[in-house]
């Protein structure tokens, strides 16, 4: 049949000329009498949206009816399918015609297919199901001799395609390249283009290919495998820095007209393939000099080429000036480009001045001078009808801001932001305020009524780091004590005034920032006293429209400043009316408040004055309640359990009778009680050690029994008294839950915390500085070029005191965020809300921050004087099978305290034996060479800690000369998660010293054995960087780690795990005696032996950070039967694999 | 490119073309978003707007709005040239394009579409090329309707 057809094709261009000669005007418009024709028509003729629903239901029926017919032809089908586009773009569902549309695809003739595939493209999306059923048909038009169907094939392949299907097209796809056809080519690489994009490994090893592809004897195939390698470029610009030569004397052909006239543009030759190119060259050129010299000429023969006449060489000309400011500056071309914007700010025409705000925000930095001389036409654009115009404005002016200009461009940025509506801008310009305002703010009123601005306005959408970073910003301080209290007085007085006012609605968020504010900083006012505040919030808390989350805050302020008075009536109405509060939540800090104030010593000691920012120590063990806890027990209460641990006991129970008597009723409530306690302000999920002690403690006295009805195979051993001891030594305890809170709260050690931090100034704002102060001081008041000079002092004042850059910045706000929801209506102690903070905050100033963490824990855990090595490793077999916690990090940092970094080592033998000294515990490897040139050389050694693996690279600086600029850098994979950023750069390596890095390493995926590379990049003088790339071998081996548990966990542990893996392995005689066997996968793969009974063995490891595995091993004639079980599904098998090999080579 | 909507002034669509996987209801919430704030803006405003994290770019021809949607760091300029060039391309294939053409023969405007943007790139720039594909297959529309015809009468008879 397609024969045929093509035979007629060939026979056709004759015919179709004389058709055209005949038609006249080329295509009639044709088919107006069709179905479609007349469905529009009458579409049209309706006057309403009802009827025209009820035109298209019915329309959709008859349609339903007609494709489903049996006798359907496909010429009819088509017809269907055009109706049936049409009435999902009047946004009708039609799911129904899917399957069809692919049939018609399938089965039909070459124009019935086409409107098929067409149907096909609009209807599904990349991830519908149904596609899938297209894949046979696109394979087969791909191979037929056809060049419409293939046509057909690939574009519907380049539009939508089943990632996990490419395998199938891929080879036809690649066979298309070498095609005679030029639309072929072209078809194929935008398909493969595809591909890159959805799957780019895939197409990893045809990349040779587009190179072919790039030197194409025909323009549009070379352009489309342009926007692969632009792709490409972008991800990894030093992989082709090659090819920069290539891509320069292509544009340099395009811009000199070599090209066909067919692709001239308005008389303008391939502007779009010069766009391409140029940004391919912005993106090879950037931070590189000698890459960027090779383009400097084409660069500016293109500014010179573009004259102007049409819209099309502006885009063009836009795009240089782009890419001559992103690669390394050379001050003749910037200059040009810099007359370039200078015509676009300047244009009449709205369009080019838009892009010519965008550029001059773009340059800016670079170029400050630019924004001077443009100063007049930014202030008319700042105040232009048309508000994306004014938008852009502000995105240039909030890049200029300064300390003296920062009222106005706030001023006007407010302005704008009370018009707009929309919520993403919203969002991104009160971000943008609370910045400036947190940076520049010319003085405390100021401060507080732009932040008032911003909390009113953005409100609830506004992104939860704003108030967070205010809060923090009030509590930290400044370096001067007075202005601090002058500060918060002022925020006090503002909010006061705010809430007089009647009728007022404000944002939740805003509420919650008031009460906190007044809660702790009320104090400061002279005459006020509390009882008007409480009463305030009393107002607030009744209101309707207030959450239950911003209660929460209101009840935490209340709290804090009934400590302050003596007695107040509002407080105990407060009291009344919550304690009978539906919400669970206000009931319980109304008696919380309650028992508080019966106790003023304790609360004044509890809530003290202006002592938001000192930290506390968490008494993670929370060994002071092991007494109540102990009592408890005494008492017949049953033991607190596990989550596990019930799973267990249930599994248990539906194989065996229970023949024991039920425990005594009153232990339910008790283990309840329990609970409550340990929800204590720490809050976060700390728990899982302590329920660990009292649950084991408990239940090898009651339910032994049912422990040996399952199938005991382990003997047992007995620290259970020595646990009953400790528990029992405790200092008592009142045993209600809630004082139990509070005594902890007492419990807390506090801590001055260490202020003596440098302050932090990124490079990049001092340039904002530097620039800003030069432009818009006063906006014309004065002569701006007399400030040219002038540094900015004053600046700086509300910059909050940064321990640490941004990104760690952002990293400790967002804990924030879940501290604060985890906080507001759940947690049990909402006047502890800003010591959350601080615990946080604590975090950052540490290093490791797990590490120590750990180490605290420990310290806590010592200063409770009752947990024994044995104690703590059973808390840790607990602790791993509990769902991940932050707790759990940790928990195996108990035993390991961290060791000291090992950055200043001056030579590399030096080093090594220090590695040995520092890290005798530790097991590693001998340090292995990975790469070597003349100037450097790399060498790696593996530790492996018992809580990660640390690989630590050492960078040998061999030569008499500085290397500087000295990056290194580890490709990241989906295989490895590298803790700390993967990047590491000194600037200076000076002659013949050594340095050190390390990573912690974690594994990701699950392999046996993966490369991790990586590269390390240098400079000597001025040289171009040079370039060493490496890799090391890691293997699951390195990621297993001994775990030391006793027979009875083991037990517990087996029970509870739900994936095991069973296989039957030879064993040589040596390995017959089981001892020896063992010994051998303890060294070999690190397992712990955790117990020999006669002839079986088992052993536990875990996977880093806490993937436990356990084996058991029998030995009998000659065969080891091996049986794993882990709670991750994988893991077994690789286990297995590992041993199997390790069986065999012994 | 993520996606490129043809909507007449009275804010009915003529014309939608996806690159990016997105769910009917987003689409549809999108689209009505896009067809309200486009429409608002007066005729000597910028014809670029921001929207969401996406940059805008729409322009009128006589009735018809054509609004393309390209992220922020792409050459806005150069895809108001990319409408222009779909334009020229429907002019040139129908004989003075007009709203009509495109609604009646809305799969044709497709065909064109698909010849010159492929996958959200710019497949081919040559007006020339993209016509000769389309003649190509248009061709085939009249062999088949040719050689079909006398199975297509009887098969109207049949069925009316």
């Amino acid at each position: 049949m397609s024969d045929i057809v093509e035979k007629t094709l060939t026979a056709l261009p004759g015919l179709f000329l004389q058709h055209q000669a005949a038609g006249g005007s080329g295509v009639p418009r044709v088919s107006v009498s069709s179905r479609l024709g007349s469905l529009i028509r009458s579409i049209t003729a309706l006057t309403s949206k009802h009827e025209e629903e009820k035109l298209i239901q019915q329309e959709l029926a008859s349609l339903k009816a007609t494709v489903a017919a049996p006798n359907t032809t496909l010429r009819l089908m088509k017809e269907c399918m055009v109706r049936l586009i049409y009435c999902e773009m009047l946004g009708y569902e039609s799911s129904f015609g899917y399957i069809h549309a692919i049939k018609l695809a399938q089965q039909g003739n070459l124009l019935e297919k086409r409107v098929g595939y067409l149907a096909v493209s609009l209807f599904l999306h990349e991830n519908h199901e149904l596609l899938l059923l297209l894949v046979n048909t696109v394979v087969k038009d791909l191979q037929s001799t056809n060049l419409v169907e293939v046509c057909m094939a690939l574009t519907i392949v380049s539009q939508i395609f089943p990632r996990e299907m490419i395998p199938a097209v891929l080879p036809l796809i690649e066979d298309k390249l070498q095609h005679s056809k030029e639309i072929i080519r072209r078809k194929a690489v935008q398909a493969l283009y595809k591909f890159h994009l959805i799957a780019p490994n895939q197409v990893q090893h045809i990349h040779v290919k587009f190179r072919k592809a790039l030197c194409d004897r025909d323009v549009g195939v070379m352009a489309a495998s342009l926007h692969i390698y632009l792709r490409m470029i972008k991800e990894n610009p030093s992989a082709y820095k090659d090819l920069t030569g290539s891509f320069v004397t292509i544009l340099k052909q395009v811009v000199g007209g070599k090209l066909p006239v067919d692709f001239n543009y308005h008389s303008v030759p391939a502007p779009w393939l010069q766009i391409q190119l140029l940004r391919i060259l912005g993106l090879l050129g950037k931070d590189d000099p000698r890459t960027s010299e090779l383009t400097y000429d084409v660069l500016d023969e293109s500014l010179r080429r573009a004259e102007l006449s049409h819209n099309i060489t502006y885009a063009i000309l836009f795009e240089c000036v782009h890419t001559i400011y992103t690669i390394y500056p050379k001050p003749e071309l910037l200059e040009k480009a810099a007359r370039c914007i200078g015509k676009f700010v300047l244009s009449p025409k709205i369009n080019l001045k838009y892009l010519g705000l965008k550029a001059l925000t773009y340059v800016i930095q670079q170029d400050p001078n630019l924004a001077l001389q443009h100063q007049m036409t930014i202030i008319e654009c700042l105040d232009h009808p048309d508000p994306i115009i004014k938008r852009e404005t502000l995105e240039l002016l909030y890049r200029i801001t300064n300390a003296q200009n920062v009222s106005v461009i706030v001023q006007k940025m407010l302005e704008y932001l009370q018009q707009s509506k929309e919520e993403y801008i919203i969002i991104s310009l009160v971000g943008k305020i609370a910045e400036l305002a947190e940076k520049y703010a010319p003085g405390n009123e100021w401060f507080i009524q732009t932040m008032n601005a911003v909390f009113s306005v953005g409100g609830d959408v506004m992104h939860p780091d704003i108030p967070n970073n205010f809060l923090r910003l009030l509590a930290e301080g400044f370096d001067d004590e007075n202005e601090d209290k002058q500060l918060r007085l002022y925020a006090v007085q503002s909010y006061l005034s705010l809430l007089e006012i009647e009728n007022a609605l404000y944002p939740q968020r805003f509420l919650q920032v008031m009460s906190w504010v007044l809660g702790e900083y009320s104090y400061l006012l002279d005459k006020g006293t509390p009882e008007i505040i409480i009463t305030k919030l009393y107002r607030l808390l009744i209101n309707k429209s207030t959450t239950s989350e911003t209660k929460a805050w209101i009840m935490a302020a209340v709290t804090k400043l009934t400590s302050q008075t003596h007695s107040s009536k509002t407080v105990e109405k407060l009291i009344q009316e919550f304690s009978v509060s539906l919400d669970t939540c206000m009931r319980q800090h109304a008696f919380e408040l309650k028992h508080l104030q019966e106790n003023v010593e304790l609360m004044k000691s509890l809530l003290p004055v202006d002592k938001s920012c000192e930290d506390l120590v968490v008494d993670a063990s929370l060994s002071f309640l092991d007494g109540f806890v102990a009592e408890g027990l005494d008492q017949g209460a049953a033991p607190y359990k596990p989550h596990h641990q019930r799973q267990e006991e249930k599994l248990s129970q539906g194989k065996v009778l229970n023949f024991e008597p039920y425990g005594l009723s009153f232990s339910s409530t008790m283990s309840s009680s329990g609970c409550t306690g340990r929800q204590s302000p720490a809050g976060i999920s700390l728990s899982s050690d302590v329920s660990g002690n009292s649950a084991e403690t408990g239940q090898k006295e009651t339910n032994s029994l049912k422990l040996e009805g399952v199938k005991k195979l382990w003997g047992k051993e007995g620290y259970l008294p020595k646990k009953e001891n400790k528990a029992g030594s405790s200092p008592e305890l009142q045993p209600i839950a809630q004082d139990s809170t509070l005594v902890e709260n007492v419990d807390q050690m506090i801590m001055k915390k260490d202020q003596s931090q440098a302050l932090h100034h990124s490079e990049e704002e001092a340039e904002k500085q530097r620039l800003a102060s030069t432009l818009f001081v006063g906006l014309g008041s004065e002569s701006a070029v007399s400030l040219l000079g002038k540094t900015d002092t004053v600046s700086h004042k509300f910059r909050r005191k940064s321990k640490i850059n941004d990104t760690k910045n952002r990293e400790v706000t967002s804990t924030h965020n879940i501290n604060c929801s985890s906080f507001s209506p759940l947690s049990n102690a909402p006047y502890e809300d800003n010591d959350h903070l601080n615990s946080f905050q604590d975090k950052e100033d540490i290093g490791l921050k797990k590490c120590s963490l750990g180490s605290e824990f420990l310290e806590s855990g010592l200063k409770s004087e009752s947990l024994t090595e044995l104690h703590l490793v059973e808390n840790f077999s607990a602790c791993s099978l509990s769902p991940p916690s932050l707790f759990e990090d940790n928990s195996m940092e108990i035993f390991h305290p961290p060791h000291p970094t090992l950055s200043s080592f001056a030579n590399e033998i030096s080093l090594t034996s220090s590695l040995l000294e520092e890290l005798n515990e530790h097991v590693h490897s001998d340090l292995v060479e990975l790469c070597n040139n003349e100037m450097l050389k790399v060498s790696s050694c593996k530790i492996w800690k018992d809580d990660c693996l640390l690989l630590v690279w050492l960078i040998v600086n061999k030569s008499s000369l500085e290397l500087k600029n000295m990056n290194l850098e580890i490709t990241s994979t989906e295989n490895f998660k590298i803790l700390e950023h993967p990047g590491f750069c000194f600037p200076v390596i000076e002659a013949e010293s050594t340095k050190s890095i390390q990573h912690h390493v974690q594994m990701e995926k699950l392999f046996t054995e993966e490369d991790l590379s990586g590269c390390v990049k240098y400079k000597v003088e001025e040289d171009p960087y040079i370039q060493l790339e490496f890799s090391i071998t890691l293997s699951l081996l390195d990621f297993i780690r001994p775990m030391k548990i006793c027979t009875e966990d083991f037990g517990k542990l087996w029970l509870s795990f739900a994936n095991d893996v069973k296989q039957n392995i030879k064993i040589s005689d040596s390995q017959a005696n089981l001892p020896f066997a063992l010994k051998t996968l303890q060294q070999k793969l690190r397992l712990h032996i955790v117990d020999i009974i006669g002839n079986e063995g088992i052993l536990a490891c875990h996977l880093l950070p806490s993937v436990p595995c356990l084996l058991h091993l029998r030995a009998h004639e000659g065969m080891a039967a091996l049986w794993f079980r882990s709670s991750c599904s994988t893991l077994p098998d690789y286990l297995l694999y590992q041993c199997q090999k390790v069986m065999e080579e012994s | 490119m993520q996606f490129m909507l043809l909507f007449s002034r009275q804010g009915k669509l003529r014309l939608q073309k996806w690159y990016v996987p997105l769910s009917d209801k987003e689409k549809k919430k999108i689209t009505r978003e896009l067809v309200q704030t486009v429409l608002a803006r007066k005729p000597k405003m910028c014809s670029f707007l921001e929207w969401r994290d996406l940059k805008i770019v729409y322009k009128r021809y006589a009735s018809l709005y054509f609004c393309c949607a390209i992220e922020d760091q792409d050459n806005e300029l150069i895809t108001l040239e990319i409408i222009h060039r779909y334009v020229e391309l429907l002019d040139k294939y129908f004989g003075s394009v007009c709203e009509l053409d495109i609604i009646f023969n809305f799969e044709k405007a497709y065909f064109i579409l698909d010849e010159f943007l492929l996958g959200g790139e710019v497949q081919e720039t040559s007006k020339k090329n993209v016509l000769k594909a389309i003649e190509q297959a248009d061709l085939l529309q009249e062999v088949s309707k040719h050689t079909e015809t006398p199975r297509s009468v009887l098969e109207e008879i049949g069925l009316t």
